[in-house]
């Protein structure tokens, strides 16, 4: 039937043919920037049972750690480079923690998120209500992106804090003494903490944008988290291994620790911009990757 | 008048091929402006498809759609806040309560205003009956009470469109029977109303148009008045002599004439109905019981879409 065919023919009812009464646009006018979205966006994040669980078990480590020192002072030559100092400085404490946690615990929980960003609402169907409403995709990539760094940043200073505050509590602080030798006041050595904390944690959001891409392709978030994981995991061990060398500094996670290179006198910058170029690097090419997946992809869940 | 004022949608030879077959096969969807229009077919014959692609969801594989006279998806930026969709079933977030699963729906429009936020979410709660339930989890809604959620948060907005994929799925029949007039309402407001349905006789009731889809294909579209007029009045007639009331059918012009036991039913074409009780009285046949029917839209879907229970592959 042809659309003249069907505008002319008569109806069996007529139709209530009658001017809206609302022109809703004119009352809705669209809002060039808003927040709403991505705090949205935090609160199903931080207030989500499994994630506050997620975030207290990255929280069990400082505390383990500092008791068991108490108890046990470790001998100098074991375990990772800050762990034999904490007796001096409880912020080693928040040190030690980091660089226990970056190897599994804290790319597994920027992986949980990231891999829920896409996949979970597909998963449970939300995404098509969100792109209906509508919620452009290059929007939402973006805001999922930046909902996935403010989580690795405040994973990561969560750990730092927790670390700092069992660490104050049960050694004190004070001076600190260098990893190159020297000292510093307390103020300054809080302060290379925080910068320390916030370097991890842009490393993190990085990987985190590999698992925004991977989200895309799957609707399985935990699918999607275990590659991360797994991804996470074979940076580590191709980093380990010496015939890879030529690898190795284009690695995700291989400036990783460098992080301790705040705490040499002066600041080992040269590792740390590398660091921190090589992450934005990898969320660069990964969003722009679920960009390309995404945004015309079929949205069928 | 431009087309665009006189549809709220129109496709022209949207098509969608997923790799193992075509689900919706080149289909001239037209739902005037300010109808409810059902859109009617057996499970697997491509409506959900078919909603997807006018939503921007999925990419037709070829042909183009307008909604509200903007060529889409191009537009959907400026067309999709006008328009509410209810899209295969409801979804939420389950540990999220029904009231804040809306507030998040509406947090992401960037058309809503967030001081009125509350009052528009109590509202649309509310006007699904759901204000009562609106704390508890997602996760413990009963399906009729998610189907009403889903409903809800296609009103948190003015519309002027409406696409409801089976927006009756699940509820009980005052639920049912409040979405009807919840289409009827929205209709007066002066939207109009795509809705997908299986239950016929809630079709029947509130729609003006109807487009009936199978195996992807749109078989007819129309006022459903106009569609109806395709299937023929027939002809009942109650006897206890069925062999000599079809000899007198046939000569009057009827045709498919059936005989069951101690009735014979037959079209009737032009034929006035008055006719045949006195042809049949004249020819000395005792008539107990005469009836013209017009065929149920059950009886009309069924003869356009086949009786069989199967699903095509
Ligand atoms: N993502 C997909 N991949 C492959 N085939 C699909 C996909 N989605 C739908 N189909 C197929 O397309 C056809 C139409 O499906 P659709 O969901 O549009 O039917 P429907 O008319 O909505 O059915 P129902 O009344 O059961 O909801 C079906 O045969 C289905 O198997
Ligand atoms: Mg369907």
């Amino acid at each position: 039937m042809s659309a003249a065919e069907l505008a002319t023919s008569p109806a069996a009812r007529p139709l209530r043919h009658r001017p809206l009464r609302h022109r809703p646009l004119r009352h809705r006018p669209l809002r060039h920037v808003s927040t709403r979205f991505l705090r949205s966006e935090l609160r199903l994040i931080f207030g989500r049972r499994r994630n506050q669980a997620g975030l207290g078990v990255l929280a069990v480590v400082p505390l383990i750690l500092a008791i068991t020192v108490t108890v046990s002072t470790p001998r100098p030559g074991h375990g990772p480079d800050f762990l034999a100092s904490i007796t001096s400085n409880g912020l080693f404490v928040a040190l030690s923690s980091l660089s226990i946690e970056l190897t599994l615990f804290l790319p597994l929980a920027v992986g949980t998120i990231a891999g829920d960003s896409i996949a979970g609402e597909a998963n449970i169907g939300t995404l098509r209500y969100l792109l209906a409403v509508p919620v452009h995709r290059t929007r939402l990539l973006a805001v999922k992106f930046a909902a996935i760094t403010i989580f690795s940043l405040v994973a990561t200073l969560w750990v730092s804090l927790v670390g700092v505050a069992a660490g104050l509590a049960l050694f004190g602080g004070g001076e600190m003494t260098m990893l190159s030798g020297g000292q510093i006041g307390m103020g300054p050595a809080v302060l290379r903490v925080v910068m320390a904390t916030v370097y991890l944690g842009l490393c993190f959001a990085s990987l985190g944008a590999i698992g925004l891409f991977i989200s895309t392709l799957t609707e399985q978030p935990i699918g999607a988290t275990i590659a991360v994981v797994i991804l996470n995991v074979m940076s580590f061990i191709l980093d380990s291994i010496p015939q890879l060398s030529w690898l190795h500094e284009w690695l995700p996670t291989h400036w990783w620790m460098a992080f301790g290179d705040f705490f040499r006198d002066p600041v080992a910058w040269d590792g740390l911009i590398r660091g921190l170029l090589t992450a934005a690097g990898y969320a660069l090419v990964f969003w722009l990757a679920a960009w390309a997946r995404f945004s015309d992809k079929d949205v069928t869940g | 008048m431009s087309e665009g004022d006189e549809f709220a949608v129109a496709t022209a030879g949207l098509t969608k091929r997923f790799s193992a077959q075509v689900a919706v096969n080149a289909i001239d969807l037209l739902v005037p402006r300010g109808s409810v229009y059902g859109f009617l077919g057996p499970n697997g014959s491509g409506k959900t498809t078919t909603i997807r692609m006018l939503l921007g969801l999925i990419r037709p594989t070829s042909g183009h759609h307008r909604l509200l006279g903007k060529a889409m998806p191009h537009n959907s930026g400026q067309v999709l806040p006008l328009v509410g969709s209810l899209v295969e079933g409801p979804a939420f977030h389950p540990y999220l309560t029904a009231r804040a699963n809306l507030q998040r729906l509406d947090s992401v429009d960037r058309h809503a205003d967030p001081r009125t936020t509350k009052a528009r979410v109590d509202g649309a709660l509310d006007r699904v009956g759901l204000l009562a339930a609106a704390d508890k989890k997602y996760r413990a809604y009963s399906l009729g009470m998610r189907q009403r959620l889903a409903i809800a948060g296609t009103l948190l907005a003015p519309r002027e469109l409406l696409v409801l994929d089976e927006p009756t799925n699940g509820l009980d029949p005052q639920g049912t029977r409040e979405v009807r007039h919840l289409i009827g309402s929205l209709a007066d407001d002066g939207a109009t109303v795509l809705v997908s349905s299986h239950l016929l006789s809630e079709v029947e009731q509130v729609c003006t148009h109807i487009g009936v889809m199978h195996v992807g294909r749109l078989l007819t579209q129309g006022p459903i008045a106009e569609v109806r007029a395709v299937s023929e009045p027939r002809a009942r007639v109650e006897t206890d002599r069925p062999a000599d009331a079809a000899t007198v059918l046939r000569a009057l012009g009827l045709t498919d004439i059936a005989i069951e036991s101690g009735v014979v039913v037959g079209t009737l074409g032009a034929l006035v109905p008055d006719k045949i009780v006195a042809a049949l009285v004249h020819a000395g046949v005792p008539v107990t019981g005469f009836a013209v029917t017009q065929p149920s839209l059950e009886d009309l879907f069924v003869s356009l879409t086949g009786e069989g229970f199967n699903v095509s592959g």
